[in-house]
Parts: C-alpha cells; structure tokens; sequence
C-alpha cells in the first residue's frame, strides 16, 4: 500500500500527481505486482481529495496496463512499468550539462537558466 | 448522451434550475439562475459574502420559496413533498441541542428520519472519538461538526448541501472534517454542494463548481472543462488596451504592468501572436471571473438546462 501526498501549489493537476507517484513507488519497488492501491474513499479520507479525481488517475492507470480494477474489491497492481531508462547516464543529461557549462560562461546566473529551462519546457512538454 | 425527458423524470440531475431568483424586498438576493448538477457531483460554491450562496443552499432545502423560476431536485418540483427526505443540509452554525447530549442528537435522529441508517451514523461519531454522552455544548469545534455530519449522512442524503462545512474550524479539524465529508461520500454515492471561501479547498474536493456574484451565476459546470476553457496570455505589451489579435477571443480579465501584458482569456479558436499561453489554476479562473463583472458569464454544456445557451440565457426559437 502507498499513501499518495497531493502538493496543491505544484500547478499540476492532483491525478497526474497520483500517476506519477504510482509510477515511481513501482520503480522503487514500494508496490509490486498483486499490491493494492488504496481505495478512492481511503485517498479522500487522508487527503481530502476528490473521489473521482483518484478513480481518474486509477483509469489511466489502467490504460497504462499498470493496475486492473476488480470490481467491488479494489484496484491493484498487474504490471511493474519495464525497466526504466537508468537517466544518469542518458547522452541528454551530458548534452544538458554541456549547454550549462556555456551558459555560465556566456554570465548567465541561475535565474536566467532556469527561466530559459522553464520556457523551453512549456514549449515542448505543454499539457504538463 | 442519453436524452432527458422534459419534465426531468430522469435522476440523472441531482439539481436543475430555469431562471432560479429569489427577491427579499427590493433586493434580488439571486436572480435568473439557470443550470444543473449532476448526481454524483461534489459541487462547490464560491462567490463574495451577499452573493447569494446561502440563498441557493436554503432555497433548495426548502428554507425559503424562490420569488421566479422553477427548481428541480432529482427531476422533482422542490416544492413537492418527499423531497426533503432526500436532501440533507447542514448550516453555516452547525445547529444541535447544547443540552443534548450526543447520544441524544443520535437518537433524535433515528425518530425522525424513516430511512435513518445507525450504522453510518454511529461509524462517524465513533471513529473521531467523540464520547457519546458528552453534552454538544462540550464538545469542540471539530467534535461539533462531526456530530453534525453523522446525523446529515445518517439520513441517507441523495443530496446534501452544506454552508461553510469547514469555516471556524482549526485546520487539524478542517482537514479531518473535509476528508470525513469526502470518503463518506464516495462511500454513499452522494452529491454534494458545498459553499466555501478557502478556494484550495474547492480546488482539492470539488468536481463541479457554481460561481456567484452580485445574485447572479457567473460559471457553472465540471471543473475541467471550466479549466481548460480559460488559458492565460502573457507576453510584452505593444499597444495600449487589450492587443487586437486577443481581442477576437473572450478577454475576462487584463492587467498591465509596466510592459507586461498578462489577460485571462476563453480562447475562441487558435491564440495567434506571440504570447506565452498556460492554463491557469482553478484560483485564478475564480478570482478573474468573480472580478469582472463586465465578462460573460460561462455554463458549460453539461450544466446548461436545454434550451440556454453558454452564458445562461434562454436561447430564442428560430
């Protein structure tokens, strides 16, 4: 079992939240294949969130091919997502500390790197 | 979609308003209100303190008659008789018997409502450890709110409409109030409208949001589709007033400041031009609409009764 923690300032919508959370608590492997998921009443009950808003985070899931509902018992894990690229040695991260070297050296500070990381961001990644 | 019979025999909506108003006096408190709530919603109510929220609750608790229009709960006329039985509401002041004690109001409750369900009732009281024999004069804020909402679920609600569930109460009650209110109703499958002022809140608990202002409805609908109605627009301010290639689109809200343009939009089509354009939180929707009176107001097409159309006017026959 996991218990969900849901940041109301994060900007993000709270079940892209619970995805992702069940996403990395089955990288970790803090659930496993057969586990439950706390049920749409429990989530409520800790942290106050909407009912539906968990059943739709559970939905998709399930599209995922992560959990399967049973009916009238709960949901629960079926798959673990397949290995997950290890990202610290991803060619990107290295290109992305390349570009951060020059941008120092060119005298950005830090605000003005994260401020072009952000839009760069939300240009390719707009639903996030 | 499966078709609504026109004199809303169907369930599906657990609320259905056409020109709702109310008028104390000279003052209309709340006035041409046409929209619906679908059963199974968790609704909430925001708006300014006179702008008709506590209007809405009591007239559909039958507290007060509407002054025009028609109100419907669960496709039955409010003024009918049975329909109290369904509905469940809670005031602002929480109202029990000081004296009584909490067995007493558990008691009392089971009398008085035929379809009285001790288990659920006895459940919440006990899991927040209020002692039953406790006068409710004793009790705290928090125990109080409880006692409040266990003979409220008690009952069985299909629908349950609650003033300010959570205002006064310290946050560790609020938040152990909002998540007893939540999973009890997932439990139960009951709608809920809630009004509320603490807009996180809202944004957390609520699937479906009705917005006053000045006695009139100035969003109704799902919050997603309320969201992902509005974008906001920010990039540098070129001209003075609202850029022309935004103005082809539903500006609620602009501000300036310096050479920053930012606006509160309901896109009509693509935005062109270059703006920077993100969804805005919940909040920010709530806050644009409610400052602007000048905007139109918005009823998504799930929440428009038939026949009105997106601001909430009866559409004319061609």
């Amino acid at each position: 079992m996991v218990a969900f923690r849901i940041d109301r300032h994060s900007g993000m919508a709270a079940y892209l939240q619970i995805v992702q959370q069940v996403q990395e608590a089955l990288r970790l492997g803090i659930l496993a294949v057969g586990d439950q998921l706390p049920t749409a009443a429990r989530v409520a009950r800790d942290t106050k969130l909407n009912p539906n808003t968990t059943l739709k985070a559970y939905r998709e899931l399930e599209h995922l091919g992560l959990v399967e509902p049973r009916p009238g018992v709960g949901t629960f894990v079926s798959a673990v997502p397949a290995q997950a690229r290890p990202l610290g040695d991803s060619p990107f991260r290295g290109e992305l500390s390349d570009w951060m070297g020059r941008a120092r050296a060119a005298g950005l500070d830090w605000a003005d790197v994260s401020a072009l990381v952000t839009a760069a961001r939300a240009e390719h990644y707009p639903t996030a | 979609m499966v078709g609504i019979p026109p004199d809303g025999g169907g369930s599906r909506w657990a609320i259905e308003a056409h020109g709702l108003g109310k008028r104390y006096r000279r003052r209309w408190a709340l006035r041409d209100c046409s929209f619906r709530v679908p059963a199974g919603a968790v609704c909430g109510l925001v708006g300014s303190n006179g702008a008709g929220k506590s209007t809405l609750l009591n007239l559909a608790a039958r507290v007060t008659r509407p002054s025009g229009g028609s109100l419907r709960l669960f496709g039955t006329p409010v003024a009918e008789a049975g329909v109290l039985a369904r509905c469940a509401f809670l005031a602002q002041d929480k109202p029990l018997f000081p004296r009584f004690t909490v067995e007493d109001h558990l008691r009392l409750g089971e009398e008085l409502n035929p379809r009285w369900d001790r288990a659920v009732a006895t459940r919440i009281v006990r899991s927040g450890k209020v002692p039953l024999h406790a006068r409710t004069a004793a009790l705290s804020g928090g125990q109080r709110s409880r006692v409040a909402l266990a003979l409220a679920f008690g009952k069985r609600p299909d629908l349950l409409l609650l003033d300010e569930p959570m205002a006064e109460l310290d946050p560790l009650a609020a938040h152990e109030i909002a998540g007893l209110l939540m999973s009890e109703a997932a439990e139960q499958g009951t709608t809920v409208v809630m009004s509320s002022h603490q807009l996180s809140d809202v944004s957390t608990m609520c699937d479906y949001l009705l917005a006053l202002a000045d006695g009139r409805l100035r969003l109704a609908g799902e919050v997603d589709a309320l969201l992902s109605a509005h974008s906001l627009v920010t990039g540098a301010r070129l001209v003075d007033g609202v850029p022309p290639e935004l103005a082809r689109h539903t500006v609620v809200e602009s501000r300036v400041v310096g050479r920053q343009f930012t606006g509160l939009i309901r896109p009509d089509g693509p935005v062109e031009g270059d703006w920077r354009i993100s969804e805005p939180t919940l909040e920010e929707v709530l806050l644009g609409c409610l400052r602007s009176p000048g905007a139109p107001p918005l009823i998504t097409a799930g929440a428009r009764p038939d026949g009105y159309d997106e601001h909430g006017t009866p559409e004319v026959a061609a």
